[in-house]
């Protein structure tokens, strides 16, 4: 974190291997591969269950208008929609969550308009019985603690204060679980052996190796223009590579222009490099650079010599 | 700064010009090994040549980039549509693509340096993991399997649980029962607000009436909705659910249901209607009780799960047991359903002692032989 903090120019931030700082978690597939996911962000998920809750209470209400709508004003307590509407209710409170996520193996509708998923955190396929499990137990840590933090009082109109506190402090604890442990589990998660993670996006960006060849007759001229001895590409490791190359792929604009030219200036320095660059060749001498170190660190690497960074 | 060096003729490379990349094939297998890659730079000092070919991870990633692009194309479809959405040689195809893309990313991890391409990968194999290793049954081939195996076998499983359950429940039926035919004030302390019409004040033919008085079929619906859906299945679900916090309270629950059956049972036999009152209970009651019980079985299983972990972290003794548990109280919200319907539906149809004992007789049965012989493995017979 200090080496690149180290410089003086706008370097872009140290970044894991995977280039970001949030929470991700290992998976062991079936076939031996570990692919790693990112753990949902818990407002990401409150989000989710606040739409997937629209969603259910807004079937419900629908539905009450649609009955209204048709049997007027006969709609009293005997007659026999009441109980329908409430069956409806009781269904959809209930197995609302464990169907979506059945069907469309690990979605709401929730969950898939904010972008997370539900997988099993074993790395097998999804079972539909730790599906059951981890919606079933939501009478616990959702439905109790809404009934205590709206109903309140009406519930349990004899109890002194104090317990009514203590009551209402329990039930918050499981509605809040995701907040206190590191892998962002409630009651359900814990039960059913699964995680929420990010749906991945899968983005191919161009390969920045192969864009000097592609840029014609003066990319060809350019290693001539701009070369490096093997004891200049030598000198900085696979992290400062990636750091080069999340450079490389920033947002056009005057703030990547201006880290750029920091960049070679500090490469420039640190190589003791001879030949001048011009302002308008920085991407270019960039791009040459990238694709020299970026060859080197290969093979060495298939001869089994790894430098990690510039002290290794 | 000193002086460049003068340019002296470059070296010859170290290898032969190699040949131009192999035709580019998008199946599986693809060709290997590509073109050899030489490197920008040569000897240290010496003015490199041009670049000959380019780098050996950037020919890796020319000849699989349209096998992966086929896999995007295939997930995108899917993730819209569903797996319907794919014609057979495309389904047919997906888990040659999910290899051969698992293969390139082990392949791009060791001797590629394109942190982009790595990501690429990792989130294209998360996307189609989820495709491939979904579910495989549809729905209602999952229900009937779980009905026919699933759901027996787990009750089967978790026995001790289900006696401990029974066990309580029975406690508390003999607790009110006794205290309540001692001192007919008891039942208001057990029972309170739920007692309606039928408390020790109601004369003996009140009470005779309530057990066998027909309703119009909206009152029967009524009463079916009402009595499944505000207490017997949140009590169910509940009992379930509170098995995370020890069992202490799913254990409470069952007591208490025993107790209010036990004063119930006892008003109605210190007046003499105990066969009527029997035969007004156990039509659903069995099926009701059995599923309330169920459930109490199913808490207790979370709870032994969190208490007892044995030789495994509680964690992974948690996630085994819960799914146990999890079929049992699914199965249960289908007997309470059961139940509801007997109970608002036959009840009130039927008045005749002889055929309300015959269906609960009837129930018991069934639900014990479907408990204890359904879903069993069958026996291998003994060659002689």
């Amino acid at each position: 974190m200090t080496k690149a903090v180290a410089s003086a120019a706008p370097v872009p931030r140290p970044l894991s291997p995977l280039g970001d700082r949030r929470e991700r978690r290992e998976v062991i597939t079936p076939e031996g591969v570990p692919i790693s996911f990112e753990l949902a962000a818990v407002g990401d998920r409150a989000g989710a269950l606040i739409l997937d809750l629209l969603f259910v209470f807004g079937t419900i209400i629908v539905l009450l208008l649609l009955a209204g709508a048709a049997f007027g004003a006969s709609l009293d307590r005997k007659s026999w929609l009441v109980p329908l509407l409430v069956i409806a209710l009781f269904l959809l409170q209930n197995f609302y969550f464990a169907f979506f996520e059945l069907r469309w193996q690990g979605w709401t509708p929730g969950k898939r308009l904010i972008g997370i998923r539900v997988i099993d955190a074993r790395g097998g396929p999804l079972e539909p019985s730790a599906i059951l499990a981890r919606n079933l137990v939501r009478e616990l840590e959702l439905w109790m603690p809404a009934r205590f933090l709206i109903g309140g009082r009406a519930l349990w109109p004899d109890a002194p204060g104090w317990a009514w506190v203590i009551a209402s402090l329990w039930t918050l604890v499981f509605l809040l679980l995701p907040l206190f442990n590191r892998d962002r589990l409630r009651v359900g998660d814990l039960i059913g052996g699964t995680w929420v993670v990010v749906q991945p996006k899968p983005v191919l960006l161009p390969d920045l190796a192969a864009t000097v060849e592609v840029a014609g007759a003066r990319a060809a001229a350019a290693p001539a223009a701009y070369p490096f001895t093997e004891q200049q590409l030598g000198v900085y490791g696979e992290f400062e590579l990636q750091v080069l190359e999340q450079a490389l792929r920033g947002e056009p604009g005057p703030e990547r222009t201006a880290s750029l030219i920091a960049i070679t200036n500090k490469i420039r320095a640190k190589l003791r490099y001879e030949h001048d660059v011009r302002l308008e060749d920085v991407e270019l001498f960039l791009n040459t650079y990238y694709t020299a170190v970026r060859a080197h660190l290969e093979r060495r690497r298939l001869f089994g010599k790894r430098k990690a960074d510039k002290f290794s | 700064m000193s002086e460049p060096t003068p340019p002296s003729s470059p070296p010859p490379p170290s290898s032969p010009p190699p040949p131009s990349s192999p035709p580019f094939a998008p199946s599986w297998p693809p060709a290997w090994p590509p073109a050899v890659a030489t490197p920008v730079v040569t000897a240290p000092g010496a003015v490199p040549a041009a670049p000959a070919a380019p780098l050996r991870s950037v020919v890796f990633r020319r000849e699989r980039e349209a096998t992966w692009r086929e896999l995007e194309g295939l997930l995108a479809r899917a993730d819209k549509g569903g797996l319907r959405a794919l014609s057979a040689t495309e389904l047919a195809r997906l888990p040659h693509l999910y290899r051969a893309t698992l293969a390139s990313l082990s392949v791009a991890r060791s001797i590629s340096l394109d942190q982009a391409l790595t990501r690429y990968l990792e989130n294209l194999i998360g996307r189609a993991y989820f495709v491939t290793y979904g579910s495989r049954q549809p729905l209602l081939a999952q229900i009937g399997q779980f009905l026919a195996q699933g759901w027996p076998a787990a009750v089967r499983r978790r026995w001790r649980a289900l006696a401990l359950a029974t066990f309580i429940t029975a406690i508390g039926f003999v607790t009110a029962y006794v205290l309540t035919r001692g001192d007919m004030d008891y039942y208001y302390s057990f029972i309170g607000d739920m007692a309606q019409n039928r408390t020790p004040a109601s004369s003996t033919a009140e009470l005779r009436a309530g057990l066998y008085d027909q309703g119009s079929f909206t009152s029967m619906l009524a009463s079916f909705a009402a009595e499944l859906f505000s207490h017997n299945a949140r009590i169910g679900i509940m009992v379930f659910a509170l098995g995370f916090v020890i069992g202490l309270p799913s254990a409470f629950l069952l007591f208490y249901n025993g107790l209010i059956l036990g004063a119930f049972v006892a008003l109605y036999t210190s007046r003499g209607l105990g066969w009527d009152v029997w035969g007004w209970l156990l039509p659903h009651g069995v099926t009701e009780l059995g599923a309330v019980i169920l459930c109490g079985a199913a808490g207790f299983t979370i709870a032994g799960a969190l208490a007892f972990p044995g030789a495994r972290s509680r964690i992974d003794n948690l996630r085994d047991h819960g799914q146990d548990a999890a079929r049992i109280v699914a199965g249960c919200v289908l007997m309470l359903f059961l139940a509801g319907l007997i109970e608002g539906i036959f009840r009130q149809t039927v008045t005749s002692i002889g055929v309300r004992y015959t269906v609960a007789v009837a129930t018991l049965l069934g639900w014990t032989y479907y408990f204890v012989r359904v879903g069993r493995a069958p026996r291998v017979e003994a060659e002689p």
